[in-house]
């Protein structure tokens, strides 16, 4: 494909979704779906397939479910604007963008569910977004009033941790406290922030929840797979002949995707952020980006020949080894081990069968770590060091 | 209650819900390995060494706080749990910086237990663990964050059960550390020395600061002459940590066990734990005196102050109510103070020669022993103070069979005692001494509780609140006719929070408060045997009031070595003497 034939291709794809970034009339929506019964909302979310955009894919509809079900006090709905994934940086447009359409997502959620505060949790370095987002929740916070729904929103600025991203890490945050996961069960629909039922979700899934109920399930159906419905708005970084940000349907394969933004050499993709998995060439045609094959928070980061596999993973071990939130030991002492191991390993001190050591390390982490966090190490540990052994040890 | 059924190891167990997976196998034998977990604190689920694997789940479950439910098919023992611990085990080792062959907690260490059971690699990983000094600071703890896996245990413990909060989870990743406020040395800070945490840290990384080499030295010098004191919690508890199970009293092996330690002179502080409530009774009649008759103003409550992790506690948290704090020394300083004089003459050793040592449940009471104020005989009062672990320490060194021990006799003067002395070591225990002397004194009759067994302050409740009505006094207590004496009891500093807030907004109905810093007072202190838990707790007390029934004497007016003291030495209650070497006085803190 010559450029030009690239970029018509892309266009066509982003037609085809055009979603997240489509201006629509936010109040009217509103209007007509705080008219809908709540159960009916749900059962649109759920119809539409939407599935989680903030990492982990749990499908919306059975969450918004979840919370309306749970008992309690007062719900709340808080969306997820931590966007701490490495290589991850849709979100922020998102917020800047299509405020309007977050908030009404999140409206719509707070109707469906019966909550009545809600609260978008701003990562730190996104504090220069903070006003522009305040004014607009005070905005929004008298249509609400005047459309006579029962619900507030506000803005908390988040403190910098990467693992303030997980979800109950983020409540301890908002709460005040120090910003570590907590042991689930349960789980926010339950008991979330100030442990009440709370929805949380992702910008990104908030703005499609409110394209969902402005167009109706079945068109947000008829994009992506039958495990990937719908759209998803693409980080693109690294050694990229174009990189920003994409909204195109899910399920591609990694090969029509390297073709696209690809600089015809490129030797892996790391699908997903630094917890994501590492997909070498060979791969490519036969991994499907979607939940099917690869599920990505929106991070792509293309890697060519002229970079070192070894630093890449150095680089994420460096990244996990810090921002791991500390509490518990596979990921706190792992994520050490893990940085370490494969520096003896380079070094010679450590002789090269120690990296299935570290190997079954990951793996023991993926099963015994807390949170999500230590979790997915062995995402990117094992697929880097399994693909790209040489560039390990040598 | 509702329940539900799962099975373990394919065998059904039916529980109550909200029971963890850890609470179903205990129920039915199994037991699953755990280090952060603790019977005294909240669950944390951070060590991952309890994980379990439950069928159809992609994720292994941490037992401890994953609640246990309807249908669920959980494997305690598979091969991926076993590999998963034996991992966790080995992460554990690399962060702690192993010295079990020199280690003090070596043998009484829950890393090293577990690294044996599942035979688990100390240099499997590459060294991780933390470089920092070690914190020698503090006289009463030691603090080796080398040793330290991050449990989080002693966190909890300051913060849940004592409410201090001296020490935090700071950092994250791999600086997760447990530190003091901005990481000043323990001596700096809000500790209270009443080492909570050093009981219920896993490894070596608290202990306390151990003086067993320093004693040695003075018993093996010719030329001293160690007087040793006992306190009342000692005695039920020493034998837990000698292998004879919790609960049991053994006064009369711990007395041959000091003297075959060689000990010059082997006494009690159960002595000076009568003569304190000789002095605090005296000291709350008179305060209520003044408050009746009206000549003078006086403090109320008045509050106990024989618990120095409570004392500084409050000196650090509460100030302004320094004057509510009797002014009466602990039974540890009276008898330092006494050991040197009164004792020191009577046997005719110059007390420049003597080396006065303590055995305490206690790890606030090395502190307690260094402050300044405690020189009243001209000397240091109390030299040096050992725990009942270290005590036990010195019982293994010197090769002494414990169990098999004749039962000895305490060395006269200074080692007789009453019931009312041996009840200080369980929370509510002065109170109940206090109230039995003071209440006799003041209407010449007996308290009127069965068995003189003062039950509404005793037990574990956190604040035990009670009141005795004082009827047909003796003529020169007049003015305390029809009076209710109120009286209140807190255990564990979080407690004792709660009754100092209430005074400190002067809304505290009570005459007389007695604190104890630690839960279930001194049989629970921080000095006494690892581990702990509420129902070996309850064990100790029980055992401290069965050694109380079994004493002849009840009540400190009728110890006749007090009578001696007063007749010989000390005049009276409150005189001059007592003044000098019995009383104290304390220091306001700040909050850092
Ligand atoms: C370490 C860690 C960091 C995370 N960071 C984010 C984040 O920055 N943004 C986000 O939306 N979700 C993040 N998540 C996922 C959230 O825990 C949660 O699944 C998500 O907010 C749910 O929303 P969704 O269902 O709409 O995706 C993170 C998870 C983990 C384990
Ligand atoms: S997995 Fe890592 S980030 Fe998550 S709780 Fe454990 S230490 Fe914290």
């Amino acid at each position: 494909m010559n450029s030009d034939e690239k970029a018509k291709r892309l266009r066509g794809l982003q037609e085809k979704v055009n979603l997240i970034f489509r201006e629509i009339d936010c109040i009217e929506l509103l209007e007509r779906a705080i008219k809908e019964d709540p159960e009916t909302i749900i059962q649109k979310i759920i119809d539409s397939g939407l599935r989680g955009r903030g990492g982990a894919g749990f499908p919306a509809g059975l969450k918004w479910k979840g919370a309306k079900e749970a008992a309690g006090g007062i719900k709340y709905v808080v969306c997820n604007a931590d966007e701490g994934e490495p290589g991850t940086f849709k979100d922020r447009r998102i917020l800047d963008e299509q405020t309007d359409k977050v908030i009404t997502g999140m409206a719509i959620c707070a109707h469906a569910v019966n909550a009545t505060e809600g609260s978008i949790y701003l990562r730190g370095e996104y504090n220069f977004l903070l006003s522009k987002l305040s004014a607009k929740c005070n905005t929004w916070n008298t249509i609400f009033k005047d459309k006579g729904l029962v619900f507030k929103v506000g803005v908390k600025s988040g403190s910098g941790a990467y693992v303030c991203g997980e979800e109950t890490a983020l409540f301890e945050s908002m709460e005040g406290k120090r910003g570590e996961p907590r042991n689930k069960p349960p789980f926010p629909v339950i008991a979330g922030y100030m442990d009440e039922p709370t929805v949380i979700n992702n910008v990104e899934t908030l703005a499609y929840a409110a394209m969902i109920i402005a167009d109706g399930p079945e068109s947000f159906k008829a994009i992506g797979t039958k495990d990937s419905m719908g759209g998803k708005v693409f980080s693109i970084s690294g050694d990229a002949s174009v990189k920003g940000i994409f909204e195109l349907p899910l399920g591609m394969n990694l090969q029509e995707f390297v073709d696209l933004f690809g600089d015809d050499d490129t030797k892996a993709v790391q699908v997903g952020g630094s917890s994501g998995v590492c997909v070498p060439r060979k791969n490519f045609a036969d991994t499907i980006i979607g939940f099917e094959g690869v599920p990505t928070g929106g991070s792509m980061m293309l890697f060519n020949s002229t970079r070192s596999m070894y630093h890449v993973l150095e680089n994420y071990l460096e990244f996990f080894e810090e921002e791991s939130c500390g509490q518990c030991t596979p990921c706190r002492a792992g994520c050490q081990q893990l940085l370490k191991g494969i520096e003896a390993v380079r070094s010679g001190e450590k002789p090269l069968s120690y990296i299935e050591k570290l190997r079954d390390l990951a793996q023991v982490m993926s099963v015994a770590s807390k949170c999500g966090l230590g979790q997915s190490l062995v995402n990117p540990f094992n697929s880097i060091t399994r693909y790209f052994r040489e560039e390990i040890c040598y | 209650m509702e329940t539900i059924t799962l099975t373990i190891n394919d065998i059904a167990v039916e529980i109550d819900k909200g029971a963890t997976i850890l609470d179903a196998a205990k129920k039915i034998g199994i037991r699953i390995p755990t280090l952060c977990h603790h019977d005294d604190l909240c669950a944390a689920g951070n060590c991952r060494v309890c994980v379990v694997e439950q069928k159809g789940a992609r994720t292994l479950q941490a037992s401890c706080v994953v609640p246990a439910a309807e249908g669920m098919q959980i494997y305690t023992n598979s091969r991926k749990v076993r590999e998963a611990r034996k991992t966790v085990i080995e992460l554990l080792l690399s962060e702690h910086a192993g010295e079990c062959t020199s280690c003090y907690k070596s043998g009484n260490c829950e890393l090293q237990g577990l690294a044996q059971e599942y035979l688990a690699c100390g240099d499997a990983f590459i060294d991780i663990s933390d470089k920092s000094p070690i914190d020698i600071s503090s006289p009463s703890i030691i603090k080796d964050d080398s040793k330290c896996i991050r449990c989080l245990r002693c966190v909890r413990t300051c913060a849940e059960l004592q409410g201090v909060s001296a020490l935090w989870s700071t950092h994250k990743g791999n600086k997760t550390k447990v530190e003091t406020f901005l990481n000043k040395p323990m001596h700096y800070v809000v500790c209270t020395n009443c080492g909570q945490c050093v009981n219920r840290c896993p490894t070596g990384a608290l202990t306390e600061r151990n003086y067993i080499e320093e004693v040695w030295r003075a018993i093996d010098d010719p030329e001293k002459h160690v007087v040793v004191q006992t306190a009342p919690a000692v005695r039920v508890g020493l034998g837990e940590a000698l292998g004879m199970g919790s609960g049991g009293v053994v006064t009369g092996k711990m007395v041959s066990a000091l003297k075959r330690l060689g000990f010059d002179s082997v006494l009690d502080t159960d002595f000076t734990a009568d003569l304190t409530i000789m002095e605090e009774g005296t000291e709350l009649l008179a305060r209520l005196k003044s408050a009746l008759q009206g000549r003078k103003s006086a403090t109320f409550p008045m509050m106990t102050s024989c618990s120095p992790g409570w004392i500084k506690f409050i000196e650090h948290e509460f100030p302004s109510l320094l004057d509510n704090l009797s002014t009466c020394k602990s039974p540890q300083q009276m008898f330092g103070a006494l050991a040197k004089t009164y004792y020191a003459e009577k046997i005719g050793v110059d007390p420049a020669k003597m080396v006065s040592v303590s055995v305490m449940p206690c790890t606030a009471k090395k502190f307690e022993a260094n402050r300044p104020e405690m020189y009243s005989s001209g000397f240091k009062d109390v030299d040096y103070v050992l725990t009942t672990r270290e005590l036990a320490h010195m019982i293994r060194q010197a090769g002494l069979n414990f169990a098999d021990l004749e039962d000895g006799k305490f060395d006269s003067i200074m080692g007789e005692s009453t019931g009312a002395a041996v009840i200080f070591g369980a929370t509510g225990g002065v109170m109940e001494a206090a109230l039995r002397t003071a209440y006799e004194i003041v209407t010449g009759r007996e308290v009127p509780f069965k068995n003189l067994n003062i039950e509404p302050v005793r037990g574990m409740e956190g604040v035990k609140a009670a009141g005795i009505k004082v009827e047909n006094v003796k003529d020169e207590w007049k003015f305390l006719e029809g009076a209710e004496l109120k009286v209140a009891v807190a255990h564990g500093l979080v407690n004792a929070r709660k009754v100092m807030q209430e005074a400190e907004k002067g809304m505290s109905p009570y005459h007389f408060v007695e604190i104890m810093a630690c839960p279930g007072g001194c049989i629970g202190g921080g000095g006494q045997p690892i581990p702990t838990s509420p129902a070996i707790r309850l064990k100790r007390a029980e055992a401290i009031y069965e050694a109380d029934e079994a004493l002849p004497l009840r009540k400190s007016h009728e110890n006749p070595e007090i009578a001696a003291i007063y007749r010989e030495f000390l005049g009276e209650p409150l005189g001059h003497k007592s003044h000098e070497l019995l009383h104290t006085h304390y220091t306001p803190r700040n909050r850092t």
